[in-house]
């Protein structure tokens, strides 16, 4: 690998991994178009800036883009307050006419500024390692890793000091409020950091793929987890692996990095969408079944149950019987008996079934549990007693 | 540039003519439509699926590396329901909310596009020139062949909103009534949102996917504005839409460097931020307005019905009383004084003042006690 090479892939996870961290609290915060819309909407920032400076990673165009963008979080405010359109229709028009705005600039100088609209879609991460920052004579390596790793840094510092108020306001604002925190700081301070991320990756990566290395991380970690550290981690590190993945993926096809890094990203979350264990959809499928089987088993121990008290009718306790009684094929009678057999919670005597002790003590419990639809508490029990599932 | 000038190409040139025709018919399917999104509050569906859209275009070029409308039309639906059908699939299966299904599917479409787009275009092939006019939209770029099926399929849209309309307003306005009343409420929405995503496939080569939503969006916001009833809604999205599409040709026609997008894109917002201010009924300006009168009434009202009370504790009405016993109510003005005077229910005479016969029975009507006889 060449320096350029490994420098593409090095500012590709900082980006990345900067995008990650607000990306996880809009999602959570049910605010993820909000980053759709900063992330256009600060077009006409960037290009005024540009116009100014010329420097795409100059200081005064960051903070001019990061001033647009907030302007575009005020400007859906005030369109919603005003009552006459809802909070998604806002977002739908507040920044697309603020993004024709900065392509109708750009169109305009298109002769005086090195600035067009590709770079605006899909940003040229692919000439970054050659902006570099010096300093005298020495080297200091690329400008852009500077400026998204100091971003970085100012977040992960604003993670470390805020994280009990973050968590706090995103997952319970009254709670926040009435403990103090004012939601409406974190709010805004929240929408600063995004604008600011959004800015300085815009020039790496361009205008819509900022939102998927926002989005996508975030998402993907949120079906794996309900821990907010371990979902920032996530997130993090599924960012960081899009940024390597996209970057050889963009090589092979000879296609666009940022591009890439957002279907690879796609990819990810989709395999986490089948195969998570927690919400993925192929081991829901094999849950729900497991869940059916132990469900019968459980009906069918409490029958038992019921039928051995003494001076009921031992005959429905016969597996003759069971049968008819619950309207089982044969296949779902023999799989309940063999089920339970195995676990050790019956045994049958002259094709009669009686209770174990241990299948005496689930029932009771697990009987228990399923009356005040204490979910957790019933699974627990079922890891206890149960050595084969269903 | 000037209007007239353009009005006199319009007849003579027949190159304008054709593309003149199909942004105003697009206008107006995306208008009609539009309006449906905006009333079930699926306005960031659209784009969405306008950005889902992409991958869909490019696809169908790399496969035949033709460029017939009819087979862009097709990729972009094609792709285009894909991403709304991941995005109801992901918000309706897992935790996650709309939003994040939206920015997520958005994105990821956008950048598979994206990336799709890079590798055609580094192929030695000359024919792909032109398919990046998708992103921002280029109304110069329509051909005759465009413009007809513009006209065949949104012709078609208009006609199924026709046939289906009691059906679409019952469904934007109270879906668990349409249910209640037999309806197919799902198969309803399926086919209404599948129109939206015509709508927006249409729309594609004039404004481009990425500001797509905008123009499905903002001439229905603004006719909203204007009107509580569907139809005239529809009717005013339809022809603001149509607007925003021949404004944004005309740009498009005279400077060859502006994408057309961003300009039908911003005089369709412009429509929206004049009818937000302007429009009587929900206008923020004539709100302000009738704010203003309701609390001068209410000041007005309110000095009567305490010269009323002062008054009804003499025996004749009319008998003077000074202005500073007013003093302890600070509702009074001096102005609010001359504004009753004017309407001639008090009269004032040197620091006093009583009321008049229309002032005393006007009082008494207000008063509480007196209310609902």
């Amino acid at each position: 690998m060449s320096n350029a090479q490994v420098e593409i892939q090095l500012i590709a996870v900082v980006v990345a991994a900067a995008c990650a961290i607000p990306g996880v609290f809009l999602v959570l915060r049910k605010m993820a178009m909000i980053s759709d819309a900063i992330s256009h909407a600060i077009l006409p920032g960037i290009v005024a800036g540009f116009f100014l400076t010329q420097d795409l990673s100059s200081p005064w165009l960051v903070l001019m883009a990061t001033l647009t963008g907030m302007l575009t979080v005020v400007l859906v405010e005030v369109t919603h307050k005003t009552g006459l359109v809802k909070e998604d229709a806002a977002i739908g028009l507040v920044f697309p006419a603020m993004f024709s705005i900065g392509v109708i600039l750009i169109a305009r100088y298109a002769g005086s500024i090195h600035l067009d609209t590709d770079v605006v879609l899909s940003g040229e991460i692919a000439f970054a390692p050659f902006d570099r920052l010096y300093a005298g004579q020495t080297d200091l390596g690329p400008k852009s890793l500077w400026v998204m790793g100091g971003i970085l840094l100012i977040s992960l510092i604003l993670l470390f000091v805020f994280f009990k108020e973050l968590k706090i306001s995103t997952f319970d604002p009254e709670l926040a409020a009435t403990l103090g925190f004012s939601p409406v700081l974190l709010h805004y301070s929240l929408m600063l950091l995004t604008s600011v991320t959004t800015v300085g990756a815009f020039d790496a990566v361009g205008a819509i793929l900022v939102v998927a290395l926002m989005i996508v991380p975030a998402g993907i970690a949120y079906l794996l987890t309900s821990k907010l550290k371990t979902m920032l981690w996530l997130a993090v590190g599924a960012g960081a692996l899009s940024a390597v993945a996209g970057y050889w993926l963009a090589r092979r096809l000879d296609g666009s990095i940022p591009g890439s890094m957002a279907v690879v990203l796609g990819f990810l979350f989709l395999l986490t969408w089948l195969f998570s264990s927690r919400h993925g959809m192929i081991p829901g499928i094999f849950r729900l079944k497991r869940q059916k089987k132990e469900y019968a088993l459980l009906t069918f121990l409490l029958h038992v149950k019921n039928h051995s008290a003494p001076g009921q009718d031992p005959a429905e306790r016969d597996v003759a019987h069971l049968y008819g009684h619950f309207n089982w094929t044969g296949k779902t009678a023999r799989m309940v008996l063999n089920l339970a057999g195995k676990n050790n919670l019956i045994h049958m005597q002259d094709q009669r079934v009686s209770l174990t002790t241990k299948g005496e003590t689930f029932t009771e419990e697990a009987v228990g549990y399923i009356i005040f639809n204490e979910k957790a508490a019933l699974e627990n029990t079922k890891g206890r007693f149960l050595l084969f599932r269903g | 540039m000037d209007p007239s000038a353009y009005f006199s190409l319009l007849f003579s040139d027949y190159t304008l003519r054709t593309i003149s025709l199909g942004t105003v018919l697009m206008g107006i399917v995306c208008g009609v439509l539009g309006s449906f999104a905006l009333l079930r509050r699926r306005s960031l569906l659209g784009d969405a699926v306008s950005h889902a859209a992409l991958p869909g275009i490019v696809l169908a070029f790399m496969i035949t590396g033709t460029k017939d409308p009819w087979l862009f039309f097709l990729g972009a639906i094609l792709s285009g329901l894909a991403g709304a059908v991941w995005i109801i699939g992901i918000s309706a299966r897992t935790h996650l909310k709309t939003d994040t299904s939206l920015g997520l599917v958005l994105s990821v479409f956008f950048g598979l596009g994206i990336l799709l787009l890079t590798m055609v275009q580094r192929q030695p092939n000359a024919n792909q020139a032109g398919l990046d006019s998708f992103l921002f939209g280029q109304a110069a770029t329509l051909m005759v062949s465009d413009v007809i099926m513009i006209a065949v399929v949104g012709l078609g849209s208009l006609i199924l909103v026709a046939v289906f309309w009691k059906e679409f307003k019952l469904l934007s306005f109270d879906p668990q009534y349409a249910g209640t009343l037999g309806f197919k409420v799902r198969l309803l929405d399926i086919l209404l949102t599948s129109l939206i995503v015509v709508a927006i496939v249409l729309g594609l080569q004039t404004v481009g996917v990425v500001l797509m939503s905008a123009m499905l969006l903002a001439p229905a916001a603004a006719a909203r504005q204007w009107t509580n009833s569907l139809g005239t809604m529809v009717l005013l999205a339809g022809i603001f839409g149509a607007l925003s599409g021949l404004t944004g040709t005309a740009f498009s026609t005279f400077s060859d460097k502006a994408a057309t997008g961003p300009v039908i894109v911003l005089s369709a917002t412009l429509l929206v931020v004049v009818s937000f201010f302007f429009s009587p009924g929900r206008g923020l300006l004539f709100k302000q307005i009738r704010l203003y009168r309701n609390r001068k009434s209410l000041r007005l009202h309110k000095t009567l019905s305490v010269m009323y009370e002062i008054a009804s504790a003499h025996e004749e009405f009319s008998h003077p009383h000074s202005v500073s016993i007013l003093n302890d109510f600070r509702g009074y003005s001096k102005k609010c004084l001359r504004e009753l005077e004017a309407r001639n229910l008090i009269v004032l005479k040197e620091n006093t003042w009583m009321l008049t016969r229309e002032g005393y029975e006007q009082a008494e009507m207000d008063h509480p006690e007196n209310q609902g006889r």
